[in-house]
Order: C-alpha cells, then sequence, then structure tokens
C-alpha cells in the first residue's frame, strides 16, 4: 500500500456525509457569482448584440444609435481592446469578431445602468452583414472537407489482415447528437478594478487560473494582475472550463473602461445560443468477429463536429479515440479521429470529454451485431470483456481488469438479471402494444488529463494559532462535492475532527498555475496536494509533540483532536499548535501534487495517459409503448468502482446523477439546428428549456439501486479512492441499449434495430415500426 | 402610485419606484433574497419557485408554489410571500430544509431553493395524508407531481424524492402551518405605472371590462404563465396590462345536473381540486398539462386566451363540448369551443372582450380519454394532444365527438373520424380502418417536437391505443 493511499483508522475520509454546503443551499444562503451583483455598488449590466447569421462578414458597425438610449453606458467593440482579441488559448476564437461564424455569435457588447437599458441599447445598435456560405452539419462538413486542428490516427496490429480473415465482418455508419449542458446557473461574471487597474473577477469557471490567463492577455496585462475567485458554480459538467474565459473578459474589458463593476450574466436563451456544447460526432467503422463472437478487429473514422472553432475539440477527440474500446480487448485496431468546422457553437468540454463519444460507437456495434451473430447481447459484451494482462490498443496495460467481471457478476445477481429476464421474455409474448426490454453495459473509464502537465496541483493549508484550520486548493466547486471530500481529507490527514476544518473559496492569488477542474481528477489532484501540505505541518508539530510527550517524532500519532504516542496520555491539537507557535514553528504550507508514471506520445497516440480505469456495470429495464414509441425506465441497478470513497454519499450521488444526465443524452436532450436554406439556418431551434428537455422527474429510475464496489482500494490514489465525477456517465449506455431490446421485441425473433441518439419517444416509434415491418439492420 | 407593499417573509415592504413590468424574482433578488433563482426565466426549471399566500380550498389559506420569474411584482401587491430564507435558516432548518440536505438533495444547490419552495407547499398541502404509496406518491401521501415543474441537473432526483417521502406532517406549532388556518390576503386594486407601461388590477368585471373598451391594446393577464415568457424571453413590454385573476366574477365554480360551469380565472390547480374526479377527461389531462408550478398560477380562460394551437386543454374541451361566455360592455354571449379559434392564435374574441366562464353540458359521453404526445411525461408541450368522447351502447358507436391539438393552426374536431365512426359496430376492424382516416386529420408540420409523419402517424396510433386501452395491452 502506498503512503498517499494508505488510510489511517478512525479516518474522516469515507465517513457519509452530506455536501459541505448543503444548509447553505437549501436555505437560499449560498451564494453564486450573481447573487453578488446586489452586494456591490455601481454595477453596469452587460448585454450582447448577437449575429442573425450563421456565417457573414460584418460590413459595418454603428454603435452610436445605442448611446442614444437611456442608461446606456458604454459599447464595448474590437478597438476598445488594449492586448488580444481572442478569447481562447489557440487564437482562434475572437473576442469580438469581424466575421461571424454562427447564428447568435457575440459581435459588441452594451454595458447599461439596468439590465434593461443594456438590452434597449443592443437593439438599437446597427450592424450590415454580407452574408457567406455556411456549413450546419457534420456531414457538410465532411462533404466540404471542412476540418480544423491536427487529425489523429491509433493504431496497433494488422486491421486489413483480420478483418480478411474474420468469420463475420459488418459495416455502418452512426451519426450521434451532442448535448446542451444545462447547468442551472448560466455563465456569469462580476469584475472589478482597484486603484493600480487591477482586476478582480468573481467568475463561474472550472478553470480560473485560464480565465485569468486569458483576461489578462486580452487586457495587456500580466496575471499578476488579475484575480480570479470562483465561490461555487451551480453546475459545469465540462461546460465552464473553457467557454467562461470570454465573458469574464468582456466584464474585466467594461470595468477597465468605466471604471466601475461590471456584470455579465448570459440569460438562457443567449447561454444555449452562445455558448458550446458536447461534440455530436459522425462515425463509420467496420468490425470483425470470430466464430465465437470475439471482436478481432476494428477500424473506425471518427469526426467531431466542432463547432466554428477549436476549443477543447482535439483533446476531446483524442479521449474519444482512447476510449473506442470500452471495456472489450479488440486486438486489432485502426482509428482516425478528425474535426469537423461547422457554423455552429464551440463545442466543448462536456462530463465524459469524448470518452463516451468513443464508447458509445462499440457499444452501438455490439448491440446492433448481437442479433446478427446469435448472441444475446449480454453475452456478447461479456465475452469480449478485457482480462488481466490486456493492453489497451494505445498500449497501456488494463489495470485491475478482472473488476469488469466483479461489477458485471454483481449487478448479475443484487439485479436479479436471470429472473427478470425470463419474466420479460413472458411479459412480452402475451403484450403485442407493450414491450419490455433489459440491457447490461459495462464501463471502463480512463482517470487523468490525456495531457499529462495538467496532472498537477496545489493546495495552501493554514492552521492559526487556535488550532483552527483553513484550507485552499485550486479546485472548484461545482457540486461535485469536491469542497467536501477536502475538508474530509485535510481532517483525516490533520487527525481533526470536521469541524474544525473550514474552507476557503478557490481564488487564483492564492494557489496559482491550476488545472482546470475536469477529467474527473479534482479529488485525486487536489486531494493529494491537501495532502502533502497537511503531512508538512504534520511532520513539523511532530517534533514538537515528540518533544513535548519524551517519544521519538516516528511515533507520534495524530486522532481526533489528539496527539499522542503508542501509548500513555495525549496532548490536546489546540496545545500542540499553541507551543508550537512560541517555538516558532512554520503552521502553515503549501502542498503540491504532480501524478506519477505518466507518460502520452500524442503523435504516435502511444503511451500510458491515465494513472487508473474507473469501472462500472448497469443493468436498465424499460417498457415501450408500441403506439407511441414512449417509454418509461422500470429499474436501474448500479456497481460502480470508486475505489475505497472517499465520500459515499456524495459518490453515490455523482453515479446516480452522471447516469441520469448520461440517459438524457441519449434519450432525451434533442439540440436541433435549423438545416434548412432559410433566413433562419443555422439557428438553434431548441434555445429554451421549454423546447430542450432535460430528464425531469419523470425520467428518473422508478427503482434505482447504486451500490459501490467494495474492496476497491486504489493504490495510486488519494486514501485509496478513485475518480467518480465522469465515468458514471456512460453506465447510461444500458438505457439506449435496454431501449433497442424491447424495440426488437416488436419484431421477430433475430431482430437487429438500428437505434437513433438521442433515442427519442419518436425515434423509439420510427424503429419499433421497422422492428415491426421484419427489417432488420443488416450490417 | 406609491403605497404598493407585499409581506415578504412576514415582513412588510413597499414595492418602491421600480419598472412596471419587473418580475418577482429580480424585484426579491435586488432585495438581496437571492435564494431563489433564475434558470430559464420561462416557468420550465422551478429554481425561482416562491410560495405564496392564496385562498384555499379546504383551509382558509393555502401556500402555493408558483414560479417568481413569471409574475410582474405588481401582482402580488397586498399578498404574502415565503421564500427559501423565510421558511428556514442554516441554524433552524425547516423540516422540508432538513430532508433535503442531509439525504444528499442538493449537489450545486442553484435549483434547491426553488425545490425547498415547491417541496414546502406539498408538505403543507391540506390532505394530504398516509396513503400505500406508488412510483408518483410516498407513503406519506406526498405527490411527486408537486415537483414536476422543478428541474435538477445534477442529483439525478433520487434523494429529492426520498427527501419527499420522508416528510412527516407539520406541527401543531408549525407558523406556516398556523398562517393557513387564517384567512388569505384579499385582492387589492392595484395601479401601478413607469415610463414603460403601466399595470392595473381593476376590483370588478365592469371595471375591468371598461378599461378593455378604452384600451384594446391592454394585456390581458391572470396566472401570467404565458406573457411572462413574452416579458422575458421575447422582450414583449405591454403598454397596459390588466390583472384578473382575482375577479370573483370570473372564479365562479357550479356543477348542476346540466352542466358544469368554470370560471375562466380559475386556475388549473383549483378546478382539478373542485372538480375531484367529476370530469374523468378532465382528470387525465390536470397531471400532463405543464406542471404543477404552472398549474398553480394558469387558468381555464388563459389557456384558451391565447389561442394556442398546441394547448393541452383545447382538444379535452372539445371532446366535452364546452362553450365560451364571452363578457364586454356590450353584453355577452356564448360560443361554442368549436367555433372559437379561427386561425393562427385568433380567435372570435374581441378586443374588448373577456372570456367569463366555460360550460362543459352534462351528461358527460361515457367513455373519455386523453392521449399526449411528447418527448417528456411531466412538463412538456405535447407535440399531438387528442381528446376523445364516445358513446357507445350495444356496440354501435351512437356518438363521437375528438378534440385535436398539435395537428393544424388551430385546435379542432377531428370531424371525418368522427363521422366515419358514428353509427359503426366498436370493433378493431372498424378502429383499424378508421384510424386511417384520423392518421390524415389536420395539417401537421415538422419542427423540434416532431416530425409531421410523426403526428400524423401518432393520431393514427391514438385511436388503436384508444381501443386497446381498455384491454390489458
Amino acid at each position: 500500500m502506498s503512503l498517499l493511499s494508505e488510510r489511517p483508522a478512525a479516518a474522516v475520509v469515507g465517513v457519509p456525509m452530506p455536501h459541505e454546503s448543503a444548509a447553505l443551499h437549501v436555505t437560499g444562503n449560498a451564494l453564486y457569482t450573481d447573487d453578488l451583483v446586489q452586494r456591490t455598488h455601481g454595477v453596469l449590466h452587460a448585454w450582447p448584440v448577437q449575429s442573425p447569421y450563421a456565417h457573414a462578414r460584418i460590413t459595418a458597425l454603428r454603435v452610436k444609435p445605442a448611446y442614444d438610449v437611456p442608461g446606456v453606458v458604454r459599447v464595448l467593440t474590437a478597438e476598445d481592446v488594449p492586448g488580444v482579441n481572442d478569447a481562447g488559448i489557440k487564437h482562434d476564437e475572437p473576442l469580438f469578431p469581424g466575421e461571424v461564424m454562427f447564428h447568435g455569435h457575440a459581435i459588441c457588447w452594451v454595458l447599461g445602468e439596468t439590465l434593461e437599458a443594456a438590452r434597449l441599447g443592443a437593439l438599437a445598435v446597427e450592424v450590415e452583414y454580407e452574408s457567406l456560405p455556411s456549413l450546419v452539419t457534420v456531414r457538410e462538413a465532411i462533404e466540404a472537407e471542412s476540418f480544423q486542428g491536427i487529425g489523429r490516427h491509433l493504431e496497433r496490429g494488422d486491421v486489413s489482415a483480420a478483418l480478411a480473415g474474420a468469420a463475420h465482418v459488418f459495416r455502418g455508419e452512426f451519426e450521434f447528437a451532442g448535448q446542451e449542458h444545462f447547468y442551472l446557473e448560466t455563465h456569469s461574471a462580476l469584475a472589478l478594478v482597484d486603484e493600480y487597474g487591477q482586476i478582480f473577477i468573481q467568475s463561474s469557471t472550472q478553470h480560473p487560473s485560464e480565465t485569468q490567463e486569458i483576461v489578462a492577455h486580452v487586457l495587456g496585462l500580466s496575471s499578476h494582475s488579475v484575480t480570479v475567485q470562483c465561490l461555487r458554480m451551480g453546475g459545469g459538467f465540462g461546460g465552464k472550463e473553457m467557454q467562461p474565459h470570454g465573458f469574464a473578459a468582456i466584464a474585466a474589458l467594461g470595468a477597465t473602461l468605466t471604471g466601475r463593476p461590471v456584470r455579465l450574466r448570459l440569460n438562457r436563451t443567449q447561454d444555449m445560443t452562445m455558448s458550446g456544447k458536447r461534440h455530436g460526432f459522425h462515425s463509420s467503422w467496420t468490425v470483425g468477429f470470430d466464430a465465437d463472437g470475439k471482436l478481432v478487429a476494428l477500424d473506425a473514422t471518427l469526426t467531431a463536429d466542432g463547432g466554428w472553432s477549436l476549443d477543447l475539440s482535439e483533446p476531446v477527440l483524442a479521449r474519444a479515440m482512447c476510449h473506442i474500446d470500452n471495456a472489450y480487448e479488440i486486438p486489432h485496431v485502426r482509428v482516425d479521429g478528425r474535426i469537423a468546422k461547422t457554423n455552429k457553437t464551440s463545442q466543448t468540454a462536456f462530463r465524459g470529454f469524448g470518452g463516451p463519444q468513443g464508447m458509445l460507437v462499440i457499444e452501438d456495434i455490439l448491440g446492433r451485431c448481437a442479433p446478427l451473430l446469435g448472441y444475446d447481447a449480454l453475452e456478447l459484451r461479456r465475452r469480449n470483456f478485457y482480462q488481466p494482462g490486456d493492453s489497451t490498443p494505445y498500449a497501456q496495460p488494463v489495470r485491475h481488469a478482472d473488476r469488469l467481471e466483479s461489477c458485471w457478476s454483481q449487478v448479475l445477481s443484487g439485479g436479479e438479471v436471470a429472473a427478470r429476464q425470463a419474466e420479460i421474455a413472458a411479459f412480452n409474448a402475451s403484450h403485442d402494444h407493450v414491450k419490455r426490454g433489459l440491457a447490461m453495459t459495462p464501463v471502463k473509464f480512463g482517470i487523468s488529463f490525456n495531457l499529462t502537465a495538467f496532472n498537477q496541483a496545489g493546495a495552501l493549508v493554514h492552521v492559526y494559532k487556535d488550532g483552527s484550520v483553513l484550507i485552499n486548493h485550486g479546485g472548484t466547486e461545482m457540486g461535485q462535492g469536491l469542497h467536501t471530500k477536502m475538508l474530509q481529507v485535510a481532517a483525516t490527514a490533520l487527525g481533526l475532527p470536521l469541524s474544525r476544518v473550514r474552507l476557503a473559496p478557490t481564488r487564483t492569488d492564492k494557489v496559482p498555475n491550476t488545472s482546470a477542474t475536469a477529467a474527473s481528477s479534482g479529488a485525486d489532484l487536489n486531494g493529494a496536494a491537501v495532502k502533502n501540505a497537511c503531512e508538512q505541518i504534520r511532520e513539523r508539530l511532530a517534533q514538537v509533540a515528540a518533544g513535548r510527550l519524551g517519544i521519538s517524532p516516528s511515533d507520534v500519532r495524530f486522532a481526533d483532536g489528539v496527539v499522542r504516542g503508542l501509548s500513555g496520555d495525549g496532548l490536546p491539537w489546540n496545545e500542540l499548535v499553541a507551543a508550537a507557535y512560541m517555538q516558532r514553528v512554520q503552521l502553515w504550507a503549501a502542498g503540491f501534487y504532480r501524478t506519477e508514471g505518466l507518460h502520452w506520445d500524442a503523435n504516435a497516440m502511444r503511451g500510458e495517459p491515465f494513472k487508473y480505469f474507473a469501472y462500472g456495470v448497469a443493468a436498465s429495464e424499460v417498457e415501450v409503448d408500441g403506439f407511441t414509441g414512449a417509454y418509461r425506465l422500470r429499474r436501474v441497478d448500479i456497481v460502480h468502482d470508486v475505489g475505497d470513497s472517499l465520500s459515499p454519499l456524495i459518490d453515490i450521488g455523482q453515479i446516480e446523477g452522471g447516469f441520469v444526465q448520461g440517459a438524457g443524452w441519449l434519450t432525451l436532450e434533442d439540440l436541433r439546428w435549423d438545416e434548412s436554406t432559410g433566413e433562419r439556418r443555422g439557428r438553434l431551434a431548441t434555445q429554451a428549456a421549454s423546447t430542450y428537455k432535460l430528464p425531469s422527474f419523470s425520467e428518473m429510475p422508478e427503482v434505482f439501486n447504486v451500490q459501490l464496489l467494495e474492496k476497491a482500494h486504489e493504490d495510486g490514489a488519494v486514501y485509496g479512492s478513485k475518480a467518480v465525477g465522469e465515468p458514471p456517465l456512460m453506465l447510461a449506455f444500458s438505457v439506449r441499449e435496454a431501449l433497442r431490446h424491447a424495440a426488437a421485441a416488436f419484431g421477430p425473433a433475430g431482430t437487429s434495430v438500428d437505434l437513433p441518439s438521442p433515442a427519442t419517444p419518436e425515434a423509439v416509434y420510427w424503429a419499433l415500426q421497422r422492428a415491426r415491418g421484419g427489417v432488420s439492420w443488416s450490417g | 402610485m406609491t403605497n404598493l407593499a407585499l409581506t415578504v417573509n412576514g415582513e412588510r415592504t413597499a414595492i418602491g419606484a421600480v419598472p412596471v413590468h419587473t418580475s418577482a424574482l429580480d424585484w426579491l433578488r435586488d432585495r438581496g433574497l437571492t435564494g431563489a433563482k433564475e434558470g430559464c426565466a420561462e416557468g420550465e426549471c422551478g429554481a425561482c419557485s416562491v410560495l405564496v399566500a392564496r385562498p384555499g380550498i379546504d383551509t382558509p389559506t393555502e401556500w402555493t408554489a408558483v414560479n417568481a420569474c413569471l409574475l410582474p411584482i405588481a401582482s402580488l401587491d397586498g399578498q404574502e410571500v415565503i421564500t427559501s430564507e423565510g421558511l428556514g435558516t442554516p441554524a433552524a432548518l425547516h423540516p422540508v430544509q432538513e430532508e433535503l440536505a442531509v439525504r444528499g438533495g442538493s449537489q450545486c444547490g442553484f435549483c434547491t431553493p426553488g425545490f425547498v419552495c415547491s417541496m414546502a407547499a406539498e408538505y403543507y398541502r391540506p390532505g394530504r395524508s398516509a396513503c400505500a404509496g406508488d412510483h408518483e406518491h410516498g407513503a406519506n401521501g406526498f405527490d411527486l407531481h408537486a415537483l414536476s415543474g422543478n428541474l435538477c441537473r445534477c442529483t439525478g432526483y433520487r434523494p429529492i424524492r426520498d427527501a419527499a417521502y420522508a416528510l412527516g406532517s407539520p406541527g401543531e406549532n408549525d407558523a406556516f402551518g398556523a398562517r393557513a388556518a387564517e384567512p388569505a390576503p384579499a385582492a387589492v386594486a392595484t395601479g401601478m405605472h413607469s415610463s414603460e407601461g403601466e399595470f392595473i388590477r381593476p376590483t370588478t368585471l365592469d371595471a375591468a371590462l371598461a378599461l378593455l373598451t378604452d384600451r384594446p391594446d391592454a394585456q390581458v393577464v391572470a396566472g401570467c404563465t404565458d406573457t411572462g415568457v413574452q416579458v422575458n424571453i421575447f422582450g414583449s413590454r405591454p403598454a397596459l396590462t390588466v390583472a384578473i385573476d382575482r375577479l370573483d366574477e370570473l372564479r365562479e365554480f357550479e356543477v348542476s345536473a346540466g352542466e358544469v360551469r368554470l370560471g375562466a380565472a380559475l386556475t388549473l390547480t383549483e378546478i382539478e381540486r373542485r372538480l375531484a374526479g367529476r370530469v374523468p377527461l378532465l382528470s387525465e389531462v390536470f397531471p400532463q398539462f405543464a406542471s404543477r408550478l404552472i398549474r398553480n398560477g394558469a387558468t381555464i380562460g388563459g389557456n384558451l386566451g391565447t389561442g394556442s394551437p398546441i394547448g393541452d386543454l383545447p382538444p379535452a374541451l372539445l371532446a366535452l363540448d364546452a362553450s365560451l361566455v364571452l363578457a364586454s360592455r356590450r353584453g355577452e354571449r356564448v360560443v361554442p369551443l368549436a367555433d372559437y379559434f379561427t386561425g393562427y392564435r385568433q380567435t372570435v374574441k374581441a378586443a374588448d372582450e373577456l372570456i367569463r366562464t366555460i360550460v362543459i353540458p352534462l351528461p358527460l359521453a361515457p367513455m373519455t380519454a386523453f392521449h399526449k404526445i411528447a418527448k417528456r411525461r411531466f412538463d412538456d408541450i405535447s407535440s399531438v394532444a387528442i381528446g376523445y368522447a364516445l358513446d357507445i351502447r350495444d356496440g354501435i358507436v351512437r356518438d363521437a365527438r375528438i378534440g385535436l391539438g398539435g395537428v393544424a393552426a388551430t385546435p379542432l374536431r377531428a370531424r371525418d373520424t368522427e363521422a366515419a365512426l358514428i353509427g359503426q359496430p366498436w370493433t378493431e376492424t372498424t378502429v383499424r380502418t378508421v384510424a386511417a382516416v384520423m392518421a390524415n386529420e389536420g395539417t401537421p408540420m415538422d419542427d423540434h417536437r416532431a416530425s409531421s409523419s410523426y403526428r400524423s402517424a401518432m393520431l393514427g396510433q391514438s385511436l388503436l391505443r384508444f381501443y386497446f386501452g381498455g384491454l390489458d395491452v
């Protein structure tokens, strides 16, 4: 057991506890960025002028009429930018564009004494456009060969030879939709400028350090002149990893030019029409199986719909390519990846970060091919699982591959799957107009940023003279419970009750050069950094305690607020801290962590980019109404591997929430852009909660059993835990596959159902109608 | 006027000089009560939910959860509002807050204050009592539909459901429970104006009709569930808004031997509770109509007044052969609903007229059903909605009325289908033949909710479902 993962007796980690802000949440006292406006004097409000074209050149921009609107204070345009007119890190995202690249693209921003004044001011701005041809769908982009960024190639073995020798070969295409984050809190920023012209920004951001860098380059300042704070976010899901920067920069620019605080909060329509989403993908593939249903080769081309600029499309694509195997050993693999450039919002990180898209391709393949191979889909999946000793196509050993089988067999037994399959068969045989389906799918998900450099973190821990502890770390809280876990880690590392530890908001002037709170890595990285800082302090205190207790420092133990030797009386923590101060012992420490053992050759797509894999298995049962295609999620059983959980209530919440969000992506959430040639071409038609439907109470599984895999110690991570943010999202593949199973039950035995994604009631209806008509996908 | 005021969390607070279209949500937030949030600004997500003291059905007052984003603050003049901050504090949590907090019911917490208010309304609902429980009801009688208008993107809802089902009953000393035993605040005459426009709440029907006669540009509002969206999302700024939801003349409720009379300003929740299952077709509509938060504000008159082609009530009311009483200073007239709609969001109602009463003739047809096709079961707008009222005796269809929504510019009767059914034996053969006729009703369009071909298919499938629905399918 490593020092990092070793858990002391009576640890505070591992104890189920509610979110550290729960009492503030439920009473409405928890503050979010836009709640600070009312507490700030003299705030100006920002409103964008948005393009009504998917692609156009701006031939004239007249802002003067806006100034005639009462209450308008300033219009921000490209001419106002003192630094770099760019909102990203690739320098392909002008903050104020000369050529609009998507419907809704912000051209300039109006600042008003009230939001209403800013809105009316924006309406008064006159813009002339020269409309240009646009590409709206990924297919249009492929046809026009409109790509951006670096295409990638991943290869192992001899795919052509393996396919030539395969017993069964199938070919298919699969295009599937993206997903809107729909964090309940839209993008918001509040910028203030001080007497030196330094900027302080409250921002709803998952990546304060990068928000700081972008604001600095827009304003032409050094990073030390910009401070970003994030109290908490009302949800992020990856949507606030890259996307907040430009909005923060607008607020900061406005504050700089006017000397007044500037608030920028997007309303839902603006957020949906301006900010990036999960990438939709197009895939085409050829797959080979041997006579025993084992995968022998996969040849696939993945095209990510990147939207108008690169943003995080390249790493998203890389993760998709690294996850096309999901949990399955495929000896011969060839994957080509590329990024389409289209006139849409710039697609970005979203929980799973390409992983779900890669995994969806192989799960779709297995779901389609199982009936044609004559296998039950459960059996086909299980017989292709990675076994101990196997490696991924990019040459990383699949450590703990046996956990796939452990999770699978626990779901089989705990979920009474065999009995229910029999019940479902009987039900389907006796019902013509309604059918049930059950599917099980596994998840294997690599944990760490693919880009090795991002796998570092810092923390700052203060012990005050009265023994109270204040911790600060580089991670952000977006509801995932990171701060709760960090408090538990610090209390465990210092041997204190949780009440002695407080956490201060994330700020770039406390912990610098942080990575995004993303890739599920927040607790792994920041937890190890917090632990490191605490251990530095503990070691110094152990010296003091050893002197007082007359024992060796190595025998000093910290637990429950008492410091003691292996036997005998203890010393209260507060007393020890006070003594240490008098001895001039440093009572605070900066912690640091870098994940060891990672290496990745991005060009060759080879290496060991992941510290470990997280595993899980879900079984879902659905009931489909044959008249309408509408369905209900009757029961879900999950066993998921979070290592030794840092905080079980939080982890179960992540699993359940991720699952339902994944089910939303795959079944309900329906992004529709206007693909017509009319004047609304490129407009997002589903740009509101009334038209873009995310799961509500009616989509919650009626029975929802979630278990954490037991005895799942992870040697390489803080207190033996594993990351949990993203992996459970992909457990929702089981819902989609259960729908496929139920739709197939409307047709003759052996029907293979080609199911679109999202599998909306309408999509399911057409799929079951094809099955009824005896139409089977034949590959 | 400067004397507009309401009671917020027990404190009387002047509304003050704010623009007339200021929403209750923005007004509360500007006063530092930032618990209620804007998540969508169109009454879909419930993050802005607050409690208002409304006249009750079973107790003098009922705490009613509504979307604060849709209501102009002027409409709450003289009323009482409770927000999440008023229900409890971190040191003294309300039972609803306690259950949500300890069970992991909040993750990011942004939607949570809204859930708290919706859940509290159900906690205090008179008549909530222990029951057997099912997949939409707890053993404590908690109706999950109370939360149908609240969206959470983090939790997956399970811990919120468990919190709701763990709730006990309000204790004897519960201050909010005690308040419900006292009369609700009366509606007060309100007049508010700013440079943007004017808000007027008249106290008599005659005064309201006089206003409409003088000001054909007036925007009539009741629950504001439609107008609020127009204001928030589409920038509508009516010069004059006239609130009619508390006019006694528009709130009649009467069931006699020959008819059911429903006042236009009754909310859908009020109608649901007062009818108590007496019109089975409407009982099927209510749980599918938007969400509890919307039904607490939206009125039956408003649903017809907007003239929307996809409202859920018109197909049902068409099947019920309902009529409308239209009132103006010129007098009253009765219009069959089937003759009411004239085009996309257009009706025979003149600018100076108000819908006063909806009349449903009795006896009801013996076989009725309501089918709603939508992406989501709770809180969604229908792609297609169908109301059925059939009279089948001795195996023969004697009479048939079928109302359709979502398949044309207006709600309409499925006249060809009705004609094809009447006189025919009610058999699978008939139904399969007539389903093909029904699939050709209307002129459905393609949009983001559904394709035209799916809408047409759903019409035919609906008749099959209606037929087979009585069987164990």
